[in-house]
């Protein structure tokens, strides 16, 4: 038996050709923060603030938050355990340090190793983002407090936090 | 001309299902009935328990009306800003159709507002209120 070594390389070939302009197309933007895709998530994360992007946090701060849901900043946000397990597994294998997930590391840059940050908001990182964001516009009616990304981010649901 | 008889009897029988066979709300009331062992619920009584001020919850919100609004037809607004589709179930005709998510609600709201559960009576006022709007 001979084996098409021919198409099996043109097939390689392109295979490493589009993995190179998926990678460039994100690269392109860096304030691109995949939204959640799955509807059990976006439904029960999503109902009382923006369902906010996996790839923000590390996955042991999703462990660490998923695990104390009856005391969510405040708020009892405790589900049945076959959803909550569910909605770990894919907030961990979508978490900011889960393989290949560049950008977002960006955004974990200064966390300590181990640490596990329960909000997004007092990431270093985020910070420092934020550091111009006059006092004023923080207590606007509109906004009420730094977790509503979508009044300053309109296109938050989407993913995308240009200005 | 057979598959108009199919479709416009499969139209009659949709009609006929929504219109006269119990849906969800209506299980859930019977439900809450059931368990209250009520006569009936209100609409006036489950309107005050909306708009009612409490103080056995959090002192950030006293009252339904804090993240629900005070008009059931109108957006409301959950602490952290994000914007609720309206309470009333004739413009959010989705509403209280899915019973695990009603009870969920119930059970979290009734705690943050009244610091207690709601008894099944309040349940079935409240439902019967807002269904009515
Ligand atoms: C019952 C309402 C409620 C539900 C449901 C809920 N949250 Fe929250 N969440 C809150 C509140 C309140 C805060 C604090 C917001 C603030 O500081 O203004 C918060 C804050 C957060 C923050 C931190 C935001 C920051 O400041 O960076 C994260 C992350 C978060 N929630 C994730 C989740 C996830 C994941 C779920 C789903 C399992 C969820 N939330 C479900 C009410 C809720
Ligand atoms: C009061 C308005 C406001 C709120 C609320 C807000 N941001 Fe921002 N954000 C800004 C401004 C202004 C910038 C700076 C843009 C710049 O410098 O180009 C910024 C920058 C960013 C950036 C960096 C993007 C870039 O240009 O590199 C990210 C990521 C971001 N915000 C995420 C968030 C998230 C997540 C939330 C909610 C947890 C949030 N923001 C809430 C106003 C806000
Ligand atoms: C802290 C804010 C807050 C308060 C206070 C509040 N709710 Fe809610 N409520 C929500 C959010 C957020 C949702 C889920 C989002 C949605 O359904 O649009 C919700 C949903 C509900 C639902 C489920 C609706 C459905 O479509 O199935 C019911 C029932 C409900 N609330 C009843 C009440 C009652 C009764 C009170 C007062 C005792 C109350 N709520 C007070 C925030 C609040």
């Amino acid at each position: 038996m001979r084996i098409p070594y021919r198409p099996l390389a043109i097939g390689l070939v392109t295979l490493a050709f589009s993995a190179l302009v998926l990678a460039r197309a994100q690269a392109g933007d860096r304030h691109f923060f995949a939204p959640v895709a799955d509807p059990v998530v976006k439904e029960e994360c999503g109902s009382c603030h923006l369902a906010f992007a996996p790839s923000m946090l590390p996955a042991r701060s999703w462990q660490r938050m998923m695990g104390e849901l009856d005391n969510h900043f405040g708020d009892n946000a405790s589900l049945d355990a076959a959803t909550t397990e569910k909605i770990t597994s894919y907030l961990v294998a979508n978490a900011g340090d889960a393989g290949g997930q560049r950008y977002s590391s960006k955004l974990l840059k200064g966390v300590a190793a181990g640490a596990a940050p329960q909000r997004i908001t007092e990431l270093p990182k985020w910070v420092s983002e934020h550091r111009k964001v006059p006092d004023w516009e923080w207590r606007h009616k509109e906004v009420r407090t730094k977790a509503n990304c979508v009044a300053c981010h309109t296109a938050a649901e989407q993913g995308s936090y240009d200005e | 001309m057979k598959n108009m008889l199919v479709v416009t009897s499969g139209i009659v029988a949709m009609i006929l299902s929504t219109a006269t066979l119990a849906g969800p709300r209506e299980d859930l009331l019977a439900q809450y009935a059931a368990a209250a062992k009520a006569t009936g619920f209100s609409a006036a009584r489950g309107q005050a328990l909306h708009t009612q001020s409490f103080s056995g919850g959090k002192p950030d919100t006293p009252s339904c009306t804090t993240c629900h609004g005070k008009d059931t037809r109108g957006a409301g607004r959950a602490l952290t800003g994000k914007t609720i589709e309206p309470v009333a179930a004739s413009v959010t005709p989705t509403r209280y159709t899915d019973p695990a998510k009603v009870e969920k609600w119930f059970k979290r709201n009734c705690a943050e507002v009244l610091g207690r559960e709601c008894t099944p009576q309040e349940k079935g006022d409240w439902l019967t209120f807002v269904i009515g709007q």
